[in-house]
């Protein structure tokens, strides 16, 4: 279980990134952040990750805090971050390299087979597509069969029709072997499909305003008529995170 | 798949040169006595390769560009690694080397006979000591611009600090380190000359000094032509060897 106690972050340049966040993932749960731009998604899970360290508060998992990366917990980012002097195979296998040789190829070739990219094991990334890049750093973080996995918008820069295969294809793995999946989104569609549980952020600093538990059955229709309920429902509750805060300059959207 | 034949035209302009100075000597336009036409300056390479002093004078010289370039080599990357990963250390060692770095490296000759005597050492010092700034500069300098995004991966499967320089920052640095290699290779061609002017009984520099005492212009320019036939060659073995570490590069591909 993950475990988020009352966090606060405040950067050395004094920018409160996030104010007395708390929150708990169940295992196996599917967990979507969703919030407008700077409300603090990405250091939140990058707190989560160890690569930073929580100003105030503390993450632990199972009962042990976390304060530098762990091999349970694994990350994807925005950007497929591929080594590009290492093939396909070779990228997946970047972070197994503790294992066994003949057991290193096995679970890549796996790896690569479930994100369907076996063909590609020797290429090289600037080979790729956009999504395969990222379909391959899917594999890299799961090929370590963590217990956590964060995705920080592991999609934002892919079209709409790849994204929601990829989406799909998220789902896939996620049923494979049930890791728990934290991922931050702005896009409503993204976290309504995916999520067993929605939590909204706002910004200034970033806190936790909403948690919602869609009761969607899946598989999920994005065409039905309570995904559409749901989607305004959350509309509203971002709206308000986009709000003007007091003391911020407006966004002058009648200008434009 | 056929493969376009590629004219060697880098060849266009040294032979046109040598073929139009020969024709600007036989129609007496030139002074053939103190600049010797190719045809002479060849005659004089194939008598020195006749009587066998050629080979002699070229495996000293590669012999000392050798050794002073694996010494330097060696130097600039341990020094350059370690002082571009740990602050402290480049904070300790940076200064001195950049002040070092200033001088002359042939004010160090009269220190190095002291040192190390006349003979082979102190030759190869100081070719070691040119080739060594260029790598060090280098890499320190391609490791601190190593994107960290690709760094946070590897923070991220918990690289050790060993892990994180040889999978990560090095191959990341190579291609920066790869034109140092070849820039201080240049640099070792050039102080062996310098070394050899400091006394030797053998040696591509020997001949220049050989040739200018008695007067000889065609042995100078024997010696001279040695050298940027033998500085060509070690460049492009060093380039094509690297070529293949680098097929991954991404690069501008320059237009046909
Ligand atoms: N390294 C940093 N140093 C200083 N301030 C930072 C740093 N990273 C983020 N911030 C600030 O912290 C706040 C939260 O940033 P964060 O990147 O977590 O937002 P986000 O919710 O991920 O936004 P986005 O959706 O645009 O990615 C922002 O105000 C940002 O300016
Ligand atoms: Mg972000």
């Amino acid at each position: 279980m993950l475990d988020i106690k009352d966090v606060s972050k405040r950067y050395p340049n004094g920018v409160p990134a996030l104010d007395g966040v708390g929150l708990t993932v169940a295992p196996g749960e599917f967990l979507v952040i969703v919030g407008g731009s700077g409300c603090g998604k990405s250091t939140l899970l990058r707190l989560i990750a160890g690569l930073d360290r929580a100003t105030a508060g503390t993450v632990a998992l199972d009962g042990t805090p976390v304060t530098a990366p762990r091999p349970e917990i694994g990350k994807v980012f925005q950007e497929p971050r591929l080594m590009p002097w290492l093939t396909i195979d070779q990228n997946v296998a970047f972070g197994i390299r503790h294992l066994p040789a003949a057991e290193r190829r096995t679970r890549v070739s796996e790896a690569l087979a479930r994100v369907g990219l076996a063909s590609h094991a020797g290429h090289w990334p600037r080979e790729l597509s956009g999504g395969q890049a990222q379909r391959v750093a899917l594999a890299r973080a799961l090929v370590g069969r963590p217990e956590v996995l964060l995705l920080d918008e592991p999609f934002s820069a892919l079209d709409a029709l790849t994204r929601t295969d990829l989406e799909e294809h998220l789902l896939d793995l996620w049923a494979f072997d049930r890791p728990t999946m934290v991922l931050v989104t702005h896009d409503i569609e993204e976290a309504l499909f995916l999520a067993d549980r929605i939590v909204v952020m706002h910004p200034g600093p970033g806190r936790i305003v909403t948690k919602l538990v869609p009761p969607l059955p899946r598989p999920r229709d994005r065409a039905g008529a309570d995904f559409h309920t749901w989607k305004y429902r959350l509309l509203v509750e971002l709206d308000q995170a986009t709000r003007r805060l007091p003391g911020d300059e407006a966004f002058p959207a009648a200008a434009i | 798949m056929i493969k376009p034949v590629r004219w060697p035209v880098g060849l266009i302009l040294p032979l046109g040169l040598a073929l139009g100075w020969e024709a600007a000597v036989a129609l007496h336009w030139g002074n053939g006595r103190l600049l010797p036409p190719p045809s002479r300056v060849l005659a004089t390479l194939a008598e020195l390769y006749r009587t066998g002093d050629l080979i002699g004078h070229i495996q000293a010289t590669l012999q000392r560009v050798a050794l002073g370039f694996l010494l330097g080599v060696a130097a600039g990357t341990v020094l350059g690694a370690v002082s571009g990963y740990w602050a402290l250390a480049r904070r300790l060692i940076d200064p001195t080397l950049q002040a070092l770095r200033n001088i002359p490296s042939i004010a160090w000759v009269p220190m190095f006979i002291l040192w190390f005597g006349i003979f082979e050492a102190s030759k190869v010092i100081l070719i070691a000591v040119g080739v060594f700034f260029p790598i060090y500069l280098a890499l320190t300098a391609a490791i601190l611009s190593v994107d960290r995004k690709l760094v946070e991966v590897g923070r991220i499967f918990r690289f050790s600090h060993g892990e994180m320089i040889v999978r990560v920052l090095l191959p990341a640095a190579l291609p920066s380190y790869v034109t140092a290699l070849r820039a201080g290779l240049g640099l070792g061609w050039m102080f062996v000359v310098a070394a050899e002017f400091m006394g030797a009984e053998q040696g591509l520099g020997f001949l220049l000094v050989d040739g200018q005492q008695t007067g000889r212009p065609a042995v100078i320019l024997a010696s001279i032509t040695a050298f940027a036939v033998l500085g060509k060659l070690t460049d492009w073995l060093l380039a094509s060897v690297a070529a293949r570490f680098l097929c991954w590069e991404d690069g501008f591909k320059p237009v046909e």
